[in-house]
């Protein structure tokens, strides 16, 4: 018995009449209880709109908005409540940077660095930079175990003005030794973007550890409601960067022909925020401590071991990314069903009440750099048990069968 | 939804049958089909002589559903004119999107009734649609030319 599937309401639901194995949490997770009231509770008694009115209510509202921004800054371990900027999810908090760093601050002929599994977030938006300025993506291509080689860092030369790229891979699971890469995108004067969406909501994320001038991840992949998203930004840089979006609450003064900017964080937010979203992403965090990230490292490697193995023993299975060296790895499994497009293989295991994602996972130069067109993913979060898995497994040795195909 | 409805013994036949899936002698049109979100693409080619469909293929990759109905799709329209296959293009829209279930009505559709439960999942309309929406466009006139 999981302890902590019973905060989870959700996982009681049925499926096709099935039980449910939510095995798309690098989708998105499920929310536990103390979440939905945190949230539910704010609504009910502290609703009203922030920094606006000089009424109780509205000063009770921002309180809980700013106390929230202080609890993710401790998270982080951001040197100031400022540095931290809400957003509605990593994918906003990652155009913010391209668009109010990048197009003010790359020139022609600039390089940007980035892993080829990129996530089209962190992807996309820095083809528009170099396309605009004249700057030039440059990739790195992970090994057959997912790895980033020393060989692929020599890339990284003093025409790298970014480094853009992701904790872990929601593709392939690869936990990328950020560190190392940062520090030598900063001995070539590069500016370090890095992508904690896969990797928050499974392990410490210290900014400063990381070497990360800007981190970008969303609430609703660690439990908190959809819809709120945070960017972490060095207080110098997002000084010297121009608002991103524009309109209520971030100006100082607007006259007919200009107008002068709010200091951080208001800079960059825009009208009216998700307050009662960060109401939600604290709780979370909250909930996160109290489950620890020790214990849901050792519960997730537990699983991950539980599952490569048991995939070993379904024949016509080929797995994505690192099989042998496990601790390099996530509980994001990529995988494919010989014969069988990805999507009949999510559609029969949606009948058997498993839920996995089926596609590119927003990662398409990925899937050409794989040679495969899609592929399926399972992804774990702590709350999923064996039973999930054996769910998963059997569910999967059924699919060719389905196909016309020999088992 | 019962999976024995969906992958019946005529869909995973077309899906592992190559007889529709290849390039024709001197097609009159090429057009390709693509679902962005799932990276499923068809590539269709129609042979058109005097406004009778005289040849049909497809190349392109995706799931069983989108491969197998349009396969089905064109057993049904080789031979027929361009006037008959938008009718039954329309009939199969009707029947995937659940407007139309009278099975007399269908009766023209043949094989391609065997898709009739994708109505019921949502998530696959778009794979059952593919190849017939591609055929919708090519006989409009889109004719766009692959590189």
């Amino acid at each position: 018995m999981n302890p902590w599937a019973e905060d989870f309401p959700i996982l009681n639901e049925k499926m096709n009449g099935k039980r449910l194995a939510y095995l798309d949490n690098a989708a998105t997770v499920q929310r536990p209880v103390p979440v939905l009231r945190a949230v539910d509770e704010f609504y009910r008694t502290e609703n009203a709109n922030p920094h606006r009115g000089l009424y109780e209510l509205s000063v009770k509202a921002t309180e809980r908005y700013e106390n929230a921004r202080h609890t993710v800054k401790e998270f982080i371990g951001a040197d100031k409540d400022c540095e931290v900027i809400f957003t509605r999810n990593a994918s906003e908090s990652l155009n913010l940077v391209a668009y109010s760093y990048g197009l003010n601050f790359l020139h022609e002929g600039d390089e940007i660095v980035l892993p080829v599994s990129e996530h089209h977030s962190n992807l996309v938006p820095w083809q528009m930079v170099a396309q605009a300025k004249g700057a030039k993506l440059v990739y790195l291509y992970p090994d057959k175990e997912g790895r980033l080689t020393d060989d692929e860092m020599e890339k990284i030369t003093p025409k790298a003005k970014i480094l853009a790229l992701a904790h872990v891979s929601n593709v392939l699971g690869s936990v990328y030794p950020v560190r190392k890469i940062a520090d030598k995108a900063h001995s070539v004067g590069a500016v370090v973007v890095v992508d904690c969406a896969q990797s928050i909501p499974h392990f410490k994320v210290n900014v400063k550890d990381l070497g990360a001038d800007f981190m970008a991840f969303s609430g609703h992949k660690m439990m908190a409601p959809m819809g709120i998203g945070v960017l972490y930004g060095r207080e110098e840089l997002l000084n010297k960067m121009p608002p991103f979006l524009r309109g209520g609450e971030m100006i100082e003064y607007v006259h007919e022909q200009s107008a002068t900017f709010a200091p951080l964080p208001q800079k960059f937010e825009a009208g009216t925020q998700n307050v009662g979203g960060a109401v939600g992403l604290e709780a979370a965090i909250h909930y996160l401590q109290k489950v620890g990230y020790d214990k849901i490292a050792e519960t997730e490697q537990a699983l991950l071991n539980y599952t490569l193995d048991g995939l070993a023993e379904v024949p016509h299975i080929t797995v994505y990314g690192g099989t042998k060296n496990r601790r390099d790895r996530c509980g994001v499994i990529s995988f494919n069903v010989d014969g069988v497009h990805p999507h009949d293989v999510a559609s029969i295991l949606d009948a058997d009440g498993v839920a996995i994602r089926a596609g590119h996972h927003c990662a398409q130069p990925l899937m050409d750099y794989l040679g495969v067109n899609a592929t399926c993913r399972a992804s774990l979060y702590f709350y999923n048990t064996r039973e999930d898995i054996d769910q998963f497994l059997s569910s999967l040795k059924r699919v060719r069968g389905w196909l016309g195909l020999g088992t | 939804m019962e999976l024995n409805q969906i992958y019946t013994q005529i869909l995973t036949e077309h899906n592992n049958s190559k007889r529709n899936k290849h390039h024709i002698d001197s097609p009159t049109a090429t057009l390709k089909g693509v679902n962005p979100s799932c990276g499923d693409e068809i590539s269709l080619e129609l042979r058109v002589k005097d406004g009778v469909i005289e040849d049909a293929g497809f190349t392109g990759i995706g799931c069983a559903i989108s491969q197998a109905s349009a396969s089905i799709m064109i057993d049904l329209i080789k031979g027929k004119t361009v006037e008959e296959a938008k009718k039954l293009v329309k009939l199969f829209l009707g029947m995937i999107k659940g407007e139309i279930t009278d099975e007399k009505q269908l009766e023209p559709l043949d094989e391609a009734i065997a898709l009739k439960d994708v109505a019921h999942m949502p998530a696959r309309v778009k794979c059952a649609v593919l190849g017939w929406h591609t055929l919708e466009n090519a006989v409009e006139g889109k004719k766009v030319t692959e590189e």
